[in-house]
C-alpha cells in the first residue's frame, strides 16, 4: 500500500519531503494535510482523498522565503539540510501554534523532528528569530496602517 | 595588513537556499528514464559458508536482475588498505548482514517481497563477537591471529618507575559501538555500460568510489566516473561504505545492460548492515608521585574491527596516539591493538579512535584524582602539555599553547566551582536527586595521521569559467559542516571579490582532482589552503596579464574573467599539498610528527541524576576550544554544538544493542539519539591563536568536539554520586543502576 510520503514524492515530484526512516520518529517526511503537521510516512495514500496538502514546496511566496526559511538561513539552521524540510514544517505549525514560543516551548515543539548536525542550537535560535521578525513586520503594518488612515 | 573581507564573518551557507526550499537534490531525488530499483539479500547468521541459494514461489523471477559473486568482471574485493572484504559473498561468511545476492526490479514493491522469498542456506559456524575472546584467540576468524594491527609507541623507561612511585592508579575503561545515523540513508545510483560506469551517490569521497570500481570492473581511469550529488550527512558513515553499494548498483546495471539501477537503504538496513563506530577497552595503569606529577602511563588500548580490515589500521592509529591526552609524561608505554570479530565492519565515524582512548584517559585522570585525594582540576595542571613539551609519539609542541587557561576559562563559564562546593554539600542530604560538574581537557590532531597526508599529495584547483565566475574545483565534499561556504570565502578572500563571484564545482571525478577523502578535520585546514594557494595564483595570472587593472570591484573581476578567457581559452590554478619540512613522521618506530597541528579544548558538563529512576540529565554544557582561526563563527559553532549533541549521545543514551553479531536496535525507535528536548543550550566558545599553515588561520575543527563530552559528563556523574565506578558507556540508565544497586540487577 502506498504512503503519502510515495504519492509525494513518486507521482507528484515534489522530492523535497524527506525520508529519514519510514516509521514516524525523525520528522523528515513533516506535511501539512488539512492544515495539521502530518508525518507522511505514517499515513496510507487513501487517507488523503480529497484533502489539502501543503509540502515544503508551498512554503515559500514564489522567490520570497517564508519567514521561518529566511531565519534557517541567516541563524545557521540547516547544514546536511536532510531534516530542514520537515524541520521548518514543524517551525511553521508551532508558531501558528504558539506565536511567540519561549525556548522551552521551541524545544518542545521541535521535539518530533530529529537532526543530526546541529545540536538544535541553531534551529532553535532559527525559530527564535522567526518569531521575533513576524512581530517585527507586524508592527510595520501596523505603523503603516496608522499612518494611512490618521 | 589588509582587514579580512570575508574570513571571519559568518557568510550565510551556499547551499543554503536550495535547502531550506526543499530543491536541494539529494541522491533519491534523482529521476531517470528506465529505472531500476536494487536489492541486497544478507546472511541472517554471523559466521558460515553458503551452500545454496533458493528462489521461493509466487514471484515472477524472470522479471528480476539478479547478481552473484559469480558475476563479478573483476576483482571482487573492495580496493581500500587491504582487499579482504567481498562486494558479495561468494561462499564464505564473515558477518550477520553480509551482502550474498542482488536483485533489481522497477517496482520496489515486488523487488521487497522478492528479497523476502529468497532462502539462503548456511552451514554455520561458531561467531567470535566479543572483543577479549578475540584477543585471546577462542576461535580464529581472519589471518594466524585475528590482528588487523598492532603498534606500540614507546617512550622513557615505563618499567623503571613502579617500584619508587608514589601512588600507582589502575582502571579499565570502555565504549561502545555508535551509529552515525546520518538523517538522510546511504544510497546510490549507477550506470555500468560499454562506455564505463558512472555513480551518483550520498558520499563523502568521490575518489574511494572510483578506485573501488576501478578495480571491480578493471577499467581505467577515465572510464570511472563517481558524481556526488547533496549529501544528508555522513560524520565518517558515508566515507568507505558508499563504495559497496555503488558497486552493488553498478553490478546490477550491468547485469541489466546499462539501465540505471538505484539503490537506496531503509533505515533499519542502514542500521544494521553499514559501519559503526569500533568498541574499545582500555585498560590503564599510572604512576604518579607524591605531588600528583605523572611519572608513567602504561596503556593497553583494543578496539574490535568487525569481520573485515576496512579502514580500522588508521583508527587503532589515531586512538593511540591520542590515548596519553594532553599530557606531559617522560615514560609512556601504548600498546594498541585492533582486531577481527563476527560482527559488520566497524568504521570510520568523526573522531576515528580518539573518542575511545580519550574517554579512558580524562575518566581516568578523575579516578586519579579521587585515589590520590586531589582535587581533579589541580591533578591536570600539573600535567597539563605546554610549548617545548613532547607527546607521546615524542613530537615537541612548537606553538604557544595554554591549556591551564583553557581549562580555568571553560570552568569558569560554567561555574564550576562554587557548584562543586555547593554540590557537595547538598548532595550529603537523603534527597534522592543529585548534581555534579564535570570536565574533560583534551587534543585532536588535524588532518591525516603521520605520512597520511604527505602520501595522499592532495591536488586543488580553482577554474575561471565563461559566466565570469571562479569554480572551486576539489573532492572535498559538502555533506554539512559548511565545505562549500568555507571554500567560497576563502577563495573569495583570497581575490578580493564578493562571494558572489565565487561557486563551488559540483564533486564529480571527471571535473575535480582529487583532494583526498573529506574526513580527518582536513577539508578546511589542509584543502582549503590548498585552494587559497590556487586562488592566488589565478589572481596572479589575471593580474599579469593587464586585464585585471587594481582597485577593481567584483564586476571588473568577472570581466577580466571573461576577457581572459577569450584571449587565451582557459584560466586555471592547481596547488598540491607537500609536507612543511618541520614535520618528520617514521611510521615504522611511531615517533615523531604525528600531526602538523592540534586543536585544544576543555569541555565541562553540568548534570542531574535521578537515583531513582537512574537518569542522567545534562543541566548545563561548555565548549570552550582553541582551533587556529575561526573562518564562519556560525559555521563554526554549528560544527561544535552538533558534534557535542553526538557525543552526549555516545556517553549517555546511544547503546548499540548486539544479539548474535546483529544490532538488535536498527530502528530510531529504541536506538536513541537526542531530541531538541533532551538537550540543553550548548554553549560554545572559542580562543583564537592563527596557526600559520591554513587558510586564515584556521586548524581543523569538525572532529574535536565527539573527544569532550562522554569523560566529561561521567567525571560529572563521578562527582554527583560520589562514586568513581562508572567506567563505560554509554552510561544508560541500566548500566547505573548496575552501579548503584549490583543486587536489583
Amino acid at each position: 500500500m502506498a504512503r503519502l510520503l510515495d504519492v509525494i514524492r513518486e507521482e507528484l515530484d515534489l522530492t523535497g519531503t524527506k525520508e529519514g526512516c519510514g516509521e514516524g520518529e525523525c520528522g523528515a517526511c513533516s506535511v501539512f494535510l488539512d492544515g495539521k503537521l502530518v508525518n507522511s510516512c505514517l499515513v496510507p495514500a487513501a487517507q488523503a482523498q480529497g484533502a489539502e496538502l501543503r509540502t515544503i514546496e508551498g512554503v515559500a511566496d514564489g522567490e520570497q522565503l517564508h519567514g521561518v526559511q529566511a531565519a534557517f538561513l541567516e541563524c545557521g539552521g540547516a547544514q546536511c539540510g536532510i531534516c530542514t524540510p520537515g524541520m521548518v514544517m514543524a517551525a511553521v505549525d508551532l508558531l501558528r501554534r504558539c506565536p511567540q514560543p519561549d525556548e522551552a516551548q521551541i524545544r518542545d515543539g521541535l521535539a518530533g523532528n530529529l537532526c543530526r548536525c546541529t545540536g538544535y542550537v541553531k534551529i532553535v535560535d532559527s525559530v527564535a528569530s522567526a518569531a521575533k521578525r513576524a512581530v517585527a513586520v507586524a508592527e510595520q503594518a501596523l505603523q503603516a496602517g496608522a499612518g494611512a488612515n490618521p | 595588513m589588509t582587514q579580512p573581507l570575508h574570513l571571519g564573518h559568518s557568510r550565510p551557507r551556499k547551499e543554503g537556499r536550495a535547502k531550506v526550499t526543499g530543491a536541494a537534490h539529494y541522491t533519491d531525488d534523482v529521476r531517470m528514464e528506465g529505472l531500476l530499483h536494487g536489492a541486497t539479500v544478507r546472511s541472517p547468521v554471523p559466521r558460515g559458508i553458503l551452500r545454496g541459494i533458493q528462489f521461493g514461489d509466487g514471484i515472477p523471477w524472470n522479471e528480476f536482475v539478479i547478481v552473484t559473486a559469480k558475476d563479478v568482471p573483476g576483482d571482487p574485493m573492495v580496493a581500500l588498505i587491504e582487499h579482504d572484504q567481498p562486494f558479495l559473498v561468494a561462499d564464505r561468511i564473515n558477518h550477520a548482514e553480509e551482502a550474498v545476492l542482488l536483485l533489481a526490479h522497477e517496482d520496489r514493491f515486488l523487488l521487497e517481497r522478492a528479497r523476502a522469498a529468497v532462502r539462503l542456506e548456511i552451514e554455520a559456524l561458531p561467531p567470535l563477537l566479543d572483543l577479549e575472546d578475540s584477543l585471546a584467540c577462542k576461535e580464529v576468524v581472519w589471518g594466524q591471529d585475528n590482528l588487523f594491527k598492532e603498534l606500540l609507541i614507546e617512550k622513557g623507561e615505563v618499567d623503571s618507575v613502579w617500584k619508587t612511585a608514589a601512588h600507582i592508579v589502575e582502571g579499565e575503561y570502555r565504549t561502545g559501538a555508535q551509529e552515525q545515523l546520518y538523517i538522510e540513508p546511504n544510497g546510490t545510483i549507477a550506470v555500468a555500460d560499454a562506455g564505463g560506469v558512472t555513480v551518483w551517490g550520498s558520499l563523502q569521497c568521490p575518489y574511494y568510489v572510483h578506485k573501488a570500481i576501478k578495480s571491480l570492473f578493471n577499467l581505467s581511469d577515465d572510464q570511472v566516473r563517481i558524481i556526488q550529488m547533496e549529501t544528508g550527512g555522513g560524520f565518517g558513515g558515508k566515507e568507505d561504505y558508499p563504495s559497496l553499494i555503488a558497486g552493488h548498483a553498478a553490478l546490477l546495471s550491468m547485469k541489466a545492460g546499462g539501465r540505471p539501477v538505484k539503490i537506496i537503504y531503509d533505515r533499519e538496513e542502514d542500521m544494521v548492515a553499514t559501519t559503526k563506530r569500533h568498541p574499545s577497552r582500555t585498560r590503564i595503569r599510572s604512576a604518579f608521585d607524591t605531588e600528583g606529577t605523572l611519572l608513567a602511563l602504561d596503556l593497553d588500548f583494543a578496539i574490535d574491527g568487525g569481520a573485515y580490515v576496512t579502514l580500522t589500521p588508521v583508527v587503532l592509529s589515531r586512538g593511540a596516539i591520542h590515548a596519553g591526552g594532553p599530557y606531559r609524561c617522560a615514560n609512556t608505554r601504548i600498546h594498541a591493538r585492533a582486531v577481527a570479530t563476527n560482527t559488520p565492519p566497524h568504521g570510520a565515524f568523526r573522531g576515528f579512535g580518539a573518542p575511545q582512548s580519550l574517554f579512558a584517559i580524562e575518566r581516568h585522570m578523575d579516578v586519579a584524582a579521587a585515589q590520590l585525594g586531589m582535587d581533579p582540576i589541580a591533578l591536570r595542571k600539573r600535567n597539563l602539555l605546554k610549548m617545548g613539551d613532547t607527546t607521546a609519539t615524542g613530537q615537541i609542541i612548537k606553538e604557544t599553547l595554554d591549556l591551564p587557561g583553557i581549562l580555568d576559562r571553560a570552568l569558569e563559564k560554567l561555574d564550576y566551582v562554587s557548584k562543586k562546593h555547593q554540590y557537595d554539600i547538598t548532595n550529603r542530604a537523603s534527597a534522592p536527586i543529585k548534581k555534579g560538574v564535570g570536565f574533560a581537557v583534551f587534543m585532536h590532531g588535524c588532518g591525516f595521521t603521520g605520512a597520511g597526508e604527505t602520501y595522499l599529495a592532495s591536488v586543488a584547483g580553482v577554474e575561471g569559467r565563461s559566466d565570469g565566475k571562479v569554480y572551486v574545483l576539489a573532492a572535498s565534499t559538502e555533506i554539512g559542516q559548511g565545505t562549500n561556504t568555507m571554500f567560497s570565502q576563502v577563495v573569495a578572500e583570497a581575490l578580493r571579490v564578493p562571494m558572489e563571484c565565487v561557486e563551488v564545482a559540483q564533486p564529480d571525478t571527471a571535473v575535480v582532482p582529487n583532494s583526498g577523502p573529506t574526513v580527518a578535520s582536513r577539508t578546511c585546514m589542509v584543502v582549503g589552503k590548498l585552494v587559497q594557494d590556487a586562488a592566488q595564483g589565478l589572481r596572479q595570472t589575471l593580474v599579469q596579464s593587464g586585464l585585471l587593472p587594481e582597485p577593481y570591484d567584483g564586476e571588473a573581476f568577472s570581466r577580466a574573467v571573461k576577457a581572459y578567457l577569450e584571449k587565451f581559452g582557459r584560466l586555471k590554478a592547481y596547488s598540491q599539498y607537500s609536507t612543511p619540512p618541520h614535520i618528520v613522521w617514521d611510521d615504522q618506530l611511531y615517533k615523531g610528527d604525528a600531526y602538523t597541528t592540534f586543536a585544544w579544548a576543555c569541555y565541562a558538563a553540568e548534570v542531574i541524576v535521578d537515583t531513582r529512576t537512574f537518569e542522567v540529565k545534562v543541566e548545563d554544557f561548555v565548549a570552550l576550544q582553541e582551533v587556529g582561526r575561526v573562518l564562519n563563527p556560525v559555521l563554526a559553532e554549528g560544527q561544535i554544538e552538533g558534534g557535542v549533541a553526538q557525543g552526549i549521545g555516545y556517553g549517555l543514551s546511544e547503546q548499540v544493542v548486539w544479539n548474535n553479531g546483529r544490532m538488535a536496535n536498527g530502528q530510531m525507535t529504541n536506538y536513541i539519539m537526542a531530541t531538541s528536548a533532551d538537550l540543553p543550550r550548548i554553549r560554545v566558545y572559542f580562543e583564537e591563536n592563527p596557526y600559520a599553515l591554513g587558510p586564515g588561520g584556521a586548524k581543523g575543527i569538525g572532529e574535536l568536539p565527539m573527544d569532550g563530552p562522554a569523560p566529561a559528563l561521567l567525571n560529572a556523574v563521578q562527582h554527583a554520586l560520589g562514586t568513581t565506578l562508572p567506567r563505560e558507556i554509554p552510561l544508560t540508565p541500566e548500566r547505573l543502576m548496575e552501579i548503584l544497586e549490583p543486587s536489583n540487577a
